[in-house]
C-alpha cells in the first residue's frame, strides 16, 4: 500500500520527448488512414488499390510533389492565426474570412495602384492583404474587449459575410468586362503577381509562412510581449492586477492575427489565381484551425502537421479523379484525425 | 461490544452511532487523511480541530459520502456500510452544511429547503412545510422568515436555513464545516446555543473549526488533527487551550507576532486619500457609498466586514481596477482617479491577494516568470525583444532575503509549491520593488500557522519602516492585534472608525452585522 501511496504522490512528469510525440502524430495518422481505408472498403473500393494510385501521383511525380507545399502555405499561415490568439485563451474560428478579406483588400490595392514597379507593389500588396485580414478580425476584437459579444461566435459568423462582399464586387464594380461569362475581375498585372519557383506553385507564400511560424515561436518565447500574453492565457485575473493591459491585447492580437490569415488570402490571390474569384479559399480557414488545434498551436507541430494534412488534401483530389468518390469524402479523414487527437487525453486517463 | 452490556438498551447507549476506523485518503500531493480513527454517540456536539489543511474537511467529507475512501471503513450501529454519495449518507441520517452554502439565491426560504425534502411530491405543499418549518424553528431557535428569498438574508440567517433544511430531512447527524467562520461574534453565540439544543434532543453534531476558543465553550469531545493524523482526543473536561495547543502544533514554535510600536515617521501628507467615492455595484457585490479615508505613513488601517460588503471593491478602487462613480481618490499627493491599475502600482502600491494562485500568479509559470511579467518594463531588454529572466531571478531571491523569508524552489510551475509558498513567492515580488502603500486583501486567509505569522511580521515591519497599509481580513483577532486603526464595512460604507484600543470585538461584531450595538 505504501508503494501505491508514494506512486500517488510523486508529482507525473510533464516534459515529453521529441521522439515521443512524432511516434504519437505517426499513430494517430495510420490509424486514420486505416479507418478511412475501412470507409473506402464500404464504399466499394479497394482501399490498397486506392492509396497506392494516389500515393504515386503524389510522390512520383515532381509536379505532384510540389503541389503539396503549395497547399501547406495558406493551412500554415491560418494556423499561425488561431495560434496566437489561441495563446491567450482567443477562440479565433475566423480565419477563413479573415484569409478571403485579405485576398479581397490585396486586389483592390492590385487594382488600383497598376503601374508600380514590382519591387514595390508586392510589399504594398502584403501590407494591404495583412490590412484586410486585421481589420476584419479587429472586428470581434473590439467587440470581446468591450465584452459585448464573444468573439468564437463573431468570429465564426463573419466568415458567412466574406464570401458575400467578394460576390458583391465580382459581381459588381470589380467584374472583368472581357470574361463575361465569368464573375471575376480582370487578371492582375505582371507586378502583382508573386514569384514562383518556375515549373511548379510554389510562391513565395511559403517564406511568409516560415517567418510567421519562426516570429511566432520567437515572440512567445522571448519577448516581453510574448510574456505577457502568456500571462494573460495563463490567468487573466492575476495578469490584470499586475497592470496588464487585457482589452488592448485582445484586439492586437486578434488584429494580428487575422492579419497573417490575410496575407494566405493576399498570396492566393496574387499567385495562385491571378485575379479575385468567387471560391477564393477551399476552407483553408478551417483547415487552419484544425492544424493548430491538433498541434497545440507549437510552431513545429503546425509545419509537420500540415505536410500531413496537404498530403491528405491531395488524396482527396486523386481519389475524386482516379476512384470516383467525391472529394468531400475527404473530410471524414480530416474528422477521424480530429477525433483521435481530442479523444487522446481519455486514453491516457485510462492507463493510470 | 465495549463490554458494558447489561442489558439490551444499554448496550445501545454505550455502542457509538458512527465510527471511522482507518479512513485514508490521498490526493495527488497530499495524504489527506491517514489512518484516522473516530467515533460520533449520540447526542454529543464532538469538535474536530486543527489548522488549515490538516483533513478536517476531507474526512467530514467522506463521512457525508461526498469522497470515496481509498481505505478503512465507516461502521453505523457496528455495521459496516458504504457510501457511494451523499444520498446514501442522507439514508443514514447524516446531514452537512459546506462551507460555501448551497442556497439557491434567487429562490424563497421554503423552496430552498423543499427542493431539499426526500419526500417531495409533486405538487408543493407550501402550507405544510410552513408547518413544518414553524415547529422545528421554535424549538431549535432557528427562526427565519420563510417567505424571504435567500439573497435577502445575511450570512447568518442563511446558515440556519441550511440547519433546517437539514433537520426538516431527518438528520439525526448534522456535520458543520467551520461555521463560524462567516459569522459576526454575536451570531457564533447564536450558534453555539442552536448547537446545544440539538444536543440535548438527542442529535449528535460534528462542529469543525481551528479556533480553540470556540471548542472549548461549547464541545463535549475534542479530536485534534494535524498532517491528516489524528493527534489527540479529549473530552471536555480533560482539555485545556494549552494541551489543545500542543497537540495541534507539535513541537512547533509559534512565535508571536512582535508589534513595536515606533513612533515618528507619520507626515502629514496621506499617502491615500479617497474623497466621498462612491462605485456600481455589479451583479451580486455591493457599490461602495460615500467613502472617506485617509492612509498616511507608517500606519497600518485594518478594514472589518463580513465578507462581501464591499472590502473587495474598496481594494480595488485603490488599485483602480474599480473606478469611482463619483467622488476622488489621491495616491502620493496626485489626482488618481482615472489612473489605470499598471500606473498606480509603478508610482509605489503593491497588491497582498487573498488567493495568490487565483489573483496574483500564472500557475502554470515559474516564479521567476512569475516576478518577470510583474514588471517587464524593468526587465525588458532591447526595447522588449527580450526578457531578462536572471535579473527577475537574482531580484526574487534578493527580496526573500531581505524579508527574511525561507526561499521555496524557484524553477518550478508556482502551483506545484504549497500555498504558504505561494503567498511568499508573491509577497516577495510584491515587496522587491520599494512599496510605500500596500494593499493586503485577506494576506493570511488559508494559511498555516507559520506562514500566517511570517507574513504579518513582514507587513509590521514595513509599517515601521514607514509604509501605509491597509489589511482588509475577516479575522478578527488578526485586526485587533495588527491595525493602529479600524474602519468597519457594512453594505458598502463606511460604519464605524475606531483605534483597537478603543473598541472590543463584539461591538465591531455588530456593526459589521449591521446590528447597533
Amino acid at each position: 500500500m505504501d508503494n501505491k501511496l508514494v506512486s500517488l504522490l510523486k508529482i507525473p512528469t510533464t516534459k515529453k520527448s521529441m521522439a515521443e510525440t512524432l511516434l504519437r502524430y505517426l499513430v494517430i495518422i495510420l490509424f486514420a488512414f486505416t479507418v478511412f481505408g475501412l470507409v473506402l472498403f464500404i464504399a466499394g473500393k479497394n482501399p490498397i488499390r486506392a492509396y497506392a494510385d494516389t500515393f504515386t501521383s503524389i510522390f512520383g511525380s515532381f509536379y505532384g510533389f510540389s503541389e503539396l507545399w503549395v497547399q501547406m502555405i495558406p493551412i500554415m499561415l491560418t494556423a499561425v492565426a488561431v495560434a496566437l490568439p489561441s495563446k491567450m485563451n482567443l477562440i479565433n474560428v475566423g480565419g477563413e474570412g479573415q484569409l478571403i478579406m485579405g485576398g479581397w483588400l490585396a486586389t483592390w490595392a492590385a487594382l488600383t495602384f497598376q503601374g508600380l514597379p514590382k519591387i514595390i507593389f508586392i510589399p504594398v500588396l502584403m501590407l494591404f492583404g495583412f490590412l484586410g485580414g486585421a481589420l476584419w478580425a479587429a472586428i470581434p476584437g473590439l467587440l470581446k474587449a468591450k465584452k459585448l459579444v464573444n468573439e468564437t461566435i463573431s468570429t465564426l459568423l463573419l466568415n458567412f459575410v466574406a464570401p458575400l462582399i467578394v460576390s458583391l464586387s465580382v459581381f459588381g464594380p470589380w467584374r472583368s468586362a472581357e470574361s463575361a461569362a465569368y464573375p471575376q475581375t480582370p487578371a492582375f498585372v505582371d507586378a502583382a503577381r508573386l514569384p514562383v519557383i518556375p515549373g511548379t506553385r510554389i510562391h513565395l507564400g511559403f517564406i511568409f509562412a516560415i517567418v510567421a511560424l519562426l516570429l511566432f515561436w520567437f515572440f512567445m518565447k522571448h519577448t516581453k510581449w510574448g510574456l505577457e500574453i502568456r500571462a494573460i492565457g495563463g490567468n487573466p485575473e492575476a495578469a490584470e492586477r499586475m497592470g496588464i493591459r487585457l482589452q488592448w491585447y485582445i484586439l492586437i492580437v486578434l488584429f494580428i492575427g487575422g492579419g497573417i490569415a490575410g496575407l494566405a488570402g493576399m498570396a492566393e490571390v496574387t499567385a495562385i489565381h491571378g485575379r479575385l474569384r468567387i471560391g477564393l479559399s477551399q476552407g483553408y480557414g478551417y483547415k487552419g484551425f484544425l492544424l493548430s488545434w491538433i498541434t497545440g498551436g507549437s510552431p513545429i507541430g503546425i509545419l509537420l502537421m500540415a505536410f500531413v494534412f496537404a498530403v491528405i488534401t491531395s488524396v482527396g483530389d486523386t481519389l475524386q479523379i482516379t476512384q470516383g468518390v467525391p472529394y468531400a469524402v475527404i473530410n471524414i479523414l480530416f474528422s477521424l484525425i480530429l477525433f483521435v487527437v481530442l479523444a487522446k487525453p481519455a486514453l491516457k486517463g485510462k492507463k493510470k | 461490544m465495549i463490554g458494558h452490556s447489561k442489558s439490551g438498551n444499554i448496550r445501545k447507549e454505550y455502542e457509538p452511532l458512527f465510527e471511522l476506523r482507518g479512513i485514508t485518503k490521498a490526493f495527488p500531493n497530499v495524504l489527506a487523511n491517514d489512518h484516522i480513527d473516530l467515533k460520533i454517540w449520540k447526542g454529543e456536539i464532538h469538535a474536530l480541530l486543527g489548522e488549515n489543511g490538516a483533513g478536517k474537511s476531507t474526512l467530514s467529507k467522506i463521512l457525508y459520502g461526498f469522497y470515496k475512501l481509498d481505505s478503512g471503513e465507516i461502521r453505523f450501529l457496528n455495521k459496516t456500510v458504504h457510501f457511494h454519495s451523499p444520498q446514501d449518507a442522507r439514508k443514514l441520517h447524516i446531514g452537512m452544511v459546506f462551507q460555501n452554502f448551497t442556497l439557491i439565491p434567487a429562490m424563497t426560504v421554503i423552496e430552498n429547503i423543499a427542493l431539499f425534502l426526500p419526500d417531495l411530491g409533486m405538487v408543493l405543499d407550501r402550507k405544510q412545510i410552513i408547518k413544518k418549518i414553524d415547529s422545528i424553528s421554535k424549538r431549535f431557535h432557528l427562526e427565519v422568515k420563510p417567505l424571504a428569498p435567500v439573497w435577502q438574508l445575511s450570512i447568518g440567517e442563511q446558515q440556519k436555513v441550511e440547519v433546517l433544511k437539514l433537520l426538516l430531512a431527518n438528520a439525526r447527524l448534522l456535520i458543520l464545516d467551520e461555521p463560524t467562520k462567516v459569522l459576526a461574534p454575536h451570531e457564533i453565540a447564536a450558534l453555539f446555543k442552536v448547537m446545544r439544543g440539538l444536543k440535548e434532543e438527542g442529535y449528535s453534531v460534528i462542529f469543525i473549526t481551528h479556533k480553540i476558543r470556540e471548542v472549548l465553550e461549547c464541545a463535549d469531545r475534542i479530536t485534534v488533527m494535524r498532517h491528516g493524523r489524528v493527534t489527540g482526543q479529549l473530552m471536555r473536561a480533560e482539555a485545556s487551550e494549552d494541551k489543545i495547543i500542543e497537540m495541534m502544533f507539535g513541537k512547533t514554535k509559534i512565535k508571536q507576532v512582535e508589534r513595536i510600536i515606533k513612533a515618528g515617521t507619520t507626515s502629514s501628507k496621506p499617502l491615500l486619500e479617497i474623497k466621498k467615492a462612491s462605485t456600481k455595484a455589479h451583479g451580486f457585490s455591493v457599490g461602495l457609498k460615500d467613502i472617506d479615508l485617509k492612509i498616511f505613513q507608517g500606519e497600518i488601517v485594518g478594514v472589518a466586514g463580513v465578507s462581501g460588503n464591499g472590502q473587495k471593491e474598496l481594494g480595488d478602487l485603490i488599485l483602480g481596477l474599480l473606478k469611482c462613480e463619483k467622488g476622488h481618490k489621491f495616491l502620493f499627493g496626485e489626482n488618481a482617479t482615472h489612473w489605470h491599475i499598471g500606473r498606480v502600482r509603478r508610482e509605489g502600491a503593491a497588491f497582498i491577494p487573498e488567493n495568490p494562485l487565483s489573483m496574483a500568479a500564472v500557475p502554470n509559470m515559474t516564479s521567476q516568470e512569475n516576478m518577470a511579467v510583474n514588471n517587464t518594463r524593468k526587465y525588458s531588454r532591447r526595447h522588449g525583444f527580450f526578457i531578462d529572466l536572471a535579473t527577475a531571478l537574482a531580484d526574487l531571491e534578493q527580496s526573500f532575503e531581505n524579508l527574511g523569508l525561507t526561499a521555496p524552489p524557484f524553477l518550478c510551475p508556482i502551483k506545484t509549491l504549497s500555498g504558504g509558498n505561494i503567498q511568499r513567492v508573491i509577497v516577495a515580488r510584491e515587496l522587491a520593488q520599494s512599496a510605500e502603500l500596500i494593499v493586503a486583501f485577506y494576506p493570511t486567509k488559508g494559511l498555516d500557522v507559520l506562514s500566517t505569522t511570517a507574513i504579518q511580521q513582514v507587513l509590521i515591519r514595513f509599517r515601521n519602516s514607514g509604509c501605509g497599509i491597509i489589511l482588509i481580513s475577516d479575522d478578527l483577532e488578526e485586526l485587533f492585534s495588527m491595525s493602529d486603526r479600524l474602519i468597519v464595512l457594512y453594505q458598502g460604507k463606511m460604519v464605524g472608525h475606531f483605534k483597537p484600543e478603543e473598541t472590543n470585538m463584539v461591538d465591531i461584531g455588530h456593526l459589521m452585522t449591521g446590528v447597533r450595538g
